[in-house]
C-alpha cells in the first residue's frame, strides 16, 4: 500500500498523463510541464482505511468497511470525418459503511484526509443511528472471510491510458470512411469508452484488498436514410463491451467490418415490413444475451425477490424464495443459467466483491429448475433453510457491488450465463432445423415489467427463415413474451462452438441509481412459436 | 449533523481563476459542479441503505484552435487542478481537429432564478429520515400493508467560467420523494411522489395517503383485452412519455432526414401543426415551478423556449453551431419541460368518461422506431378500469407501444399542470393529467 501520491504515480499518473507525455512529440514538451505530484499532506491510504475502520468501531459499529477508489473514464466520440469530444474523467474518494446495532449508516468523502475521513465516519454513524427503527429485523451478515494482503487485475493486456488518443481517432474515422462509402450510409458516429477502477478495500474482518479492473466498449452506428428521405435505419449494437483492455478494441477490426455493418443498415431499407404473427425464433447470443439478462438474471436477485426494489427496479416473479426455489420449472432439462464473477474478460469479473467475499460459481436454474438467487452477505442467511436442506454452507456469492467510492454496496448481477448444450452446434444448424422462423441479430429495443413477466424486444437485424434457409431481410420486428412461457419453449441451443458472449456496459438499479457492467456468455437458441408484433407506424 | 454551506460564488470564481491560471492553452473553460447529496431509501417496512456524499467535479475543457478536450478530477489541490489541465491540454493537442469547433462564450447575462433552499440544505439526517419513519408507521399501524420510498436531497452550485470573461454561478438544492405501498397480499401496488428544490413545499403526507389509497384500490386485478382504450393519464404519466420527446427535439438530426421532425423531402417540420392545437410545450428556468438553471453546460443563456405552441411546432434545439450553419438563433437544449392547455380536474375526465382506462405512470420505457417516436413500456403501481364515469376495479398492468406525438394528437381534455417526480426520466417537468383516446396497449402483464 502506499499513499496518495505514490497512488496517482503508480497506477494513473503512469497510465495517463506520463504516457501520454511519453507520445508527445519532444515540442510539446509535456513532461516538464508537470507540477510535482507530492502533496504535503498526503496520508498513507492504509492509514486512512485503518482510520475508517478503526473510527467506525470506536463508534460503535459491529462491522464496518471502507473503500479508497480511484474511478476513471474515458469517452471519445466521433461523427462521419470529425472528432466530436473527447473527454477524460477522474474521481477519487472514501466510503465508509457503517453497522450500528443492526442498521447501515453510509457516508462518502473526496476529501482524503485524516480530518475529512473522521467526518464521513462520523456522518456514517449519525445516519445509522438516525435510521434505527424500533423493532426493526436487525441485519446480519453471513460470516466474513479474511483477506489480509489480497491483489487481484482483470484480464487486460493494454491498458488504454497508455494508447494516444489521436491513435484511437484514427481508428474510428477510417472505419466511419469505410462505411460512408456504403449507398445511402449519410451518417456515421462512433465512439470508444474506458474504464479504469483502482481499489483498495478493507473491513472489520481484517481483510485488506486491492483491485485493478478495466473495461473497455466500442460504439458503431451507420446510419442509411432513403433518398426521398420517406425512411431511415441504423445498425447498432454491433460490438460487445468486455472486462479487457485496448487490445480487445484492435481484436474487433472496427474498419474491416465496417462495411458489412453498413450494409446491413443501406439493407434495412428495402427489407420487408414483417407480417405480425406466431414464428419460431433462432435468436443469435448477440441479442439472446440481453433476454437473459432482463428475463432471467434481474428476476433472481434477491433483493428484488424480497422487495428491497419495490419502488424502483421492481420485484420479482420467482418470489417468495420458500415457494420458488427447488420447484419452478423455468425452462427444458438441458436448461442451465450459471451465476459467476470468474470467466475471463467478463464485465461483472473481479477477484473480491464489495463485501470483501471472493466470489465463487453457482447454478442459478439448474437442469431447468430455479436452484439459487444472487446474494451478498446480508442476504445469504435469508436462505439459510435452502443452504441446510442441500448441506451446503449459508455464503455469499459475491455478489455486492458499488459503481463508485461514492456509492453504497449492494446486490448487483454477476454475470449469467445460458451455458451450451450436449451436441456442439451452432447457429447454421439452428437455421437449417427451421421450417418457418426469423432469425435476430443484436440487441435492439428491449422492455419489461417491474416483475420480469411480459417482455418485448426488438433486434438489429432480422432474417426470415423458410425451409431451414434465410430467404431475406425482415424489419419492425418485435416479439412479446411472457417469460416461463418463453424459456420453456426453448426446444434447441446450440454447444460450446457457439457459445459467446454479450455484455451491457451500463445497467441500472437501485436509488440513488448505480450503473454496473455485466456479461452474459450464451449459444444461440430457438424458441417456438412466439408472439410477433410489427412496430412500424405510418407518420 | 448537517451539511457543510455549498460553495459561495466567490469561492466558486475564486476556484475557476486559479484554474483559469493554469492554463497554456487558446481556450480553457471550467465547469463545477458539486456539494453534499444525501438520500434515506426504505423497504420492506425498515430502513435500508443510506447515506450521505460529499463530491465535487471540476471539469476542464482546453481548446488549441480547433484541437479541443475534456478532463475532470475532483481533487482541489494546487497538484490535482494542474493535472487536470495538463492532461486535457495533452488530449486536445493530440486530438484531431473539430470543424465544427467554436469559440468560447464570452460574459452573458443570466436571468436570476431562485433554485437554493435553506430548508433543504439545512436537515439533519434525523429530519431527513422522519418521511420513511411516517410512512413506515402509517403502513405497519395498517397491517396489511408494506413501504418502500427514497428521500434524496442535494444542496450544491454550478458554475462555469472561462478565459473569454464568462462566469455563471448557480446554487440548488433539490429534494425527490417517492413512495411504493404494496399490499401483504403481492396483489396491490400504489405508488406517488413529490418533488421540489423547498422540502418545507413536499407534501409527504399526501405522497403517503396517495399511495395507500391506490394500493388499497388496486388489490386483486383482473386482466383487460389488450387493444385502443380511452385512457386518463395521470401526470406522472403523461411525463414519463412526453419527456421522452426530448432528444428528438433536436433541429439537427430533423435536417438531416433522421428525426421524427423531418419534413419528407428535406427540411424540418417547423412551422406544422404537429399535434392537438391546445397543446403548448415549452422549457423556461425562470417559470415558478421549473425553476431550472438559467444557463446551459456551456454557459450560454437559457430563456423561454416554445417548441409547440397551440399544436405547432415552433423551433427545435438548435446548438451553437447548427444555430450558425442554419442562420438561427442558439435555443439550449429542450431540458426542463413544462406542458400546458387545460384545467380540467382528474375528477372531471373520469366523470365523463363511459369507459376508459386510468394510469398512475409507466415503467421501463424504451424506444421502439425513432421515425413515429414511437415507444413501449408498461403501466405500472395503479391501473383501473373506468365505467360509467367512475372507476369499477383494479385492472392487471398493460403493456403499450404507443408515441407522444400520437397520443398529444388524440388529447380529449387536458388538466392544470403539475411537477412531477419524475422516475422515468428525472429534472424538472411540470405537465397536466391528459384524456386520451385510441391509446393502443398490445398486450397484458401479470405483473403487480
Amino acid at each position: 500500500m502506499s499513499n496518495r501520491r505514490d497512488f496517482l504515480r503508480r497506477s494513473a499518473t503512469a497510465a495517463s498523463v506520463l504516457a501520454a507525455g511519453r507520445l508527445l512529440r519532444p515540442a510539446d514538451a509535456l513532461a516538464h510541464a508537470l507540477p510535482p505530484l507530492a502533496e504535503p499532506e498526503t496520508v498513507p491510504i492504509e492509514r486512512l482505511l485503518a482510520d475508517a475502520i478503526g473510527g467506525a468501531k470506536a463508534g460503535g459499529a459491529s462491522f464496518a468497511d471502507a473503500r479508497i477508489g480511484r474511478y476513471r473514464r474515458q469517452f471519445l466520440s466521433t461523427r462521419e470525418q470529425q472528432i466530436v469530444n473527447v473527454v477524460d474523467t477522474d474521481t477519487m474518494g472514501i466510503g465508509v459503511r457503517v453497522l450500528v446495532r443492526g442498521t447501515w449508516g453510509f457516508a462518502a468523502t473526496r476529501e482524503l484526509t485524516t480530518d475529512g475521513v473522521a467526518r464521513a465516519v462520523r456522518e456514517a454513524l449519525a445516519i445509522a443511528r438516525a435510521n434505527r427503527l424500533p423493532g426493526a429485523e436487525p441485519v446480519v451478515l453471513a460470516p466474513g472471510e479474511r483477506h489480509p494482503r489480497a491483489t487481484w487485475r482483470s484480464a487486460y493486456v493494454t491498458d488504454p491510458w497508455d494508447v494516444p488518443i489521436e491513435a484511437k481517432a484514427e481508428l474510428l474515422l477510417r472505419a466511419n470512411a469505410e462505411a460512408g462509402k456504403v449507398p445511402n450510409v449519410r451518417f456515421v458516429t462512433s465512439g470508444m469508452s474506458f474504464v479504469k477502477e483502482e481499489k483498495h478495500y478493507a473491513n472489520t474482518d481484517g481483510s485488506l484488498i486491492t483491485q485493478t479492473i478495466v473495461r473497455s466498449n466500442v460504439s458503431f452506428v451507420p446510419t442509411a436514410v432513403a433518398s426521398d428521405s420517406s425512411d431511415f435505419q441504423a445498425r447498432d449494437a454491433v460490438i460487445q463491451p468486455a472486462g479487457r483492455g485496448y487490445e480487445y478494441v484492435l481484436a474487433q477490426d472496427v474498419v474491416g467490418n465496417a462495411r458489412k455493418w453498413a450494409e446491413e443498415a443501406a439493407e434495412k431499407l428495402k427489407a420487408k415490413t414483417v407480417e405480425p404473427g406466431r414464428y419460431d425464433l433462432v435468436l443469435h447470443p448477440s441479442h439472446l444475451f440481453l433476454t437473459i439478462h432482463e428475463s432471467l438474471a434481474h428476476p433472481t436477485e434477491l433483493d428484488r425477490a424480497m422487495g428491497h426494489e419495490a419502488n424502483y427496479a421492481g420485484t420479482s416473479f420467482l418470489a417468495p424464495p420458500r415457494e420458488k426455489l427447488g420447484t419452478t420449472k423455468l425452462g427444458p432439462e438441458f436448461m442451465n443459467i450459471l451465476g459467476d464473477r470468474s470467466q475471463e474478460g467478463g464485465c461483472a469479473t473481479i477477484g473480491y466483491d464489495d463485501d470483501g467475499v471472493r466470489p465463487e460459481d453457482f447454478l442459478i436454474v439448474k437442469n431447468g429448475i430455479f436452484n439459487d438467487y444472487q446474494t451478498t452477505r446480508e442476504q445469504a442467511p435469508w436462505l439459510d433453510w435452502w443452504y441446510k436442506r442441500q448441506n451446503k454452507p449459508t455464503r455469499s456469492h459475491g455478489c455486492a457491488h458499488a459503481d463508485s467510492w461514492s456509492s453504497v454496496q449492494f446486490q448487483r448481477m454477476p454475470n449469467v450465463s445460458l451455458l451450451p448444450g450436449e451436441r456442439d452446434i451452432g447457429w447454421d444448424d439452428l437455421i437449417g432445423a427451421t421450417d418457418r422462423g426469423i432469425a435476430i441479430v443484436g440487441r435492439g429495443s428491449y422492455s419489461i415489467d417491474q416483475q420480469r413477466y411480459n417482455a418485448q424486444f426488438g433486434g438489429q437485424v432480422f432474417y426470415e427463415i423458410r425451409g431451414g434457409k434465410i430467404v431475406g431481410m425482415l424489419k419492425d420486428v418485435a416479439y412479446q413474451m411472457r417469460t416461463p412461457d418463453f424459456w420453456n419453449a426453448m426446444d434447441m441451443i446450440g454447444g460450446k462452438s457457439s457459445y459467446e458472449p454479450g455484455a451491457t456496459f451500463s445497467d441500472g438499479k437501485g436509488e440513488p441509481g448505480q450503473a454496473n457492467a455485466v456479461s452474459h456468455w450464451c449459444v444461440p437458441s430457438r424458441f417456438r412459436g412466439q408472439t410477433v408484433i410489427n412496430t412500424g407506424r405510418s407518420r | 449533523m448537517s451539511a457543510e454551506p455549498v460553495m459561495t460564488r466567490e469561492q466558486a470564481r475564486a476556484l475557476v481563476e486559479r484554474v483559469v491560471k493554469m492554463s497554456t492553452a487558446d481556450e480553457i473553460q471550467v465547469n463545477v459542479s458539486g456539494g453534499h447529496q444525501t438520500n434515506v431509501r426504505f423497504a420492506d417496512n425498515r430502513i435500508s441503505t443510506s447515506g450521505g456524499v460529499n463530491d465535487l467535479s471540476i471539469s476542464v475543457y482546453s481548446g488549441f484552435g480547433p484541437k479541443h478536450a475534456v478532463s475532470s478530477t475532483n481533487d482541489v489541490s494546487d497538484a490535482g487542478l494542474e493535472r487536470a489541465v495538463r492532461r486535457s491540454e495533452a488530449l486536445a493537442r493530440l486530438a484531431p481537429a473539430d470543424p465544427e469547433a467554436l469559440p468560447l462564450l464570452g460574459a452573458q447575462t443570466y436571468r436570476e432564478t431562485r433554485s437554493y433552499f435553506e430548508s433543504t440544505a439545512a436537515l439533519t439526517p434525523q429530519a431527513r429520515a422522519e418521511p420513511a419513519r411516517v410512512a413506515i408507521a402509517a403502513a405497519k399501524a395498517d397491517g396489511t400493508l408494506k413501504a418502500a420510498g427514497f428521500v434524496a436531497t442535494g444542496a450544491g452550485i454550478e458554475a462555469i467560467g472561462n478565459n473569454r470573461g464568462l462566469f455563471a454561478y448557480q446554487p440548488s438544492t433539490s429534494v425527490n420523494y417517492t413512495l411504493t405501498v404494496r399490499t401483504t397480499d403481492g396483489t396491490g401496488s400504489g405508488w406517488a411522489g413529490a418533488d421540489h428544490p423547498d422540502w418545507s413545499r413536499i407534501d409527504f403526507k399526501a405522497v403517503g395517503e396517495t399511495a395507500v389509497r391506490k394500493a388499497r384500490l388496486s388489490r386483486n386485478p383482473q386482466p383487460i383485452a389488450p387493444g385502443r382504450y380511452t385512457v386518463i393519464l395521470e401526470p406522472q404519466a403523461v411525463g414519463d412519455l412526453v419527456q421522452r420527446m426530448t432528444n428528438a427535439l433536436n433541429a439537427r438530426t430533423a435536417d438531416e432526414g433522421r428525426s421524427a421532425f423531418a419534413k419528407r423531402g428535406g427540411g424540418t417540420r417547423i412551422g406544422e401543426r404537429i399535434v392537438d392545437e391546445r397543446v403548448t410545450l415549452f422549457s423556461d428556468p425562470s417559470d415558478p415551478q421549473l425553476l431550472g438553471a438559467p444557463f446551459d453546460d456551456q454557459g450560454l443563456p437559457l430563456t423561454r423556449q416554445t417548441w409547440i405552441e397551440q399544436g405547432v411546432l415552433k423551433t427545435l434545439a438548435y446548438s451553437r453551431f447548427w444555430a450558425g450553419k442554419q442562420g438561427r438563433e442558439p435555443t439550449g437544449s429542450a431540458g426542463a419541460l413544462k406542458l400546458t392547455g387545460g384545467n380540467a380536474s382528474l375528477d372531471e375526465m373520469i366523470r365523463s368518461t363511459p369507459r376508459g382506462v386510468l394510469v398512475t405512470r409507466f415503467w421501463y420505457i424504451r424506444p421502439v422506431d425513432p421515425r413515429t417516436l414511437l415507444l413501449t413500456g408498461l403501466t405500472r403501481d395503479g391501473t383501473f378500469l373506468i365505467e360509467d364515469g367512475k372507476i369499477s376495479r383494479s385492472v392487471q398492468n398493460l403493456r403499450f407501444n404507443e408515441s407522444p406525438l400520437f397520443m398529444l394528437n388524440n388529447v380529449e381534455m387536458i388538466g392544470r399542470p403539475e411537477r412531477i417526480a419524475g422516475t422515468e426520466g428525472g429534472g424538472n417537468v411540470v405537465l397536466p393529467a391528459l384524456k386520451v383516446r385510441e391509446f393502443n396497449f398490445t398486450s397484458v402483464s401479470e405483473a403487480v
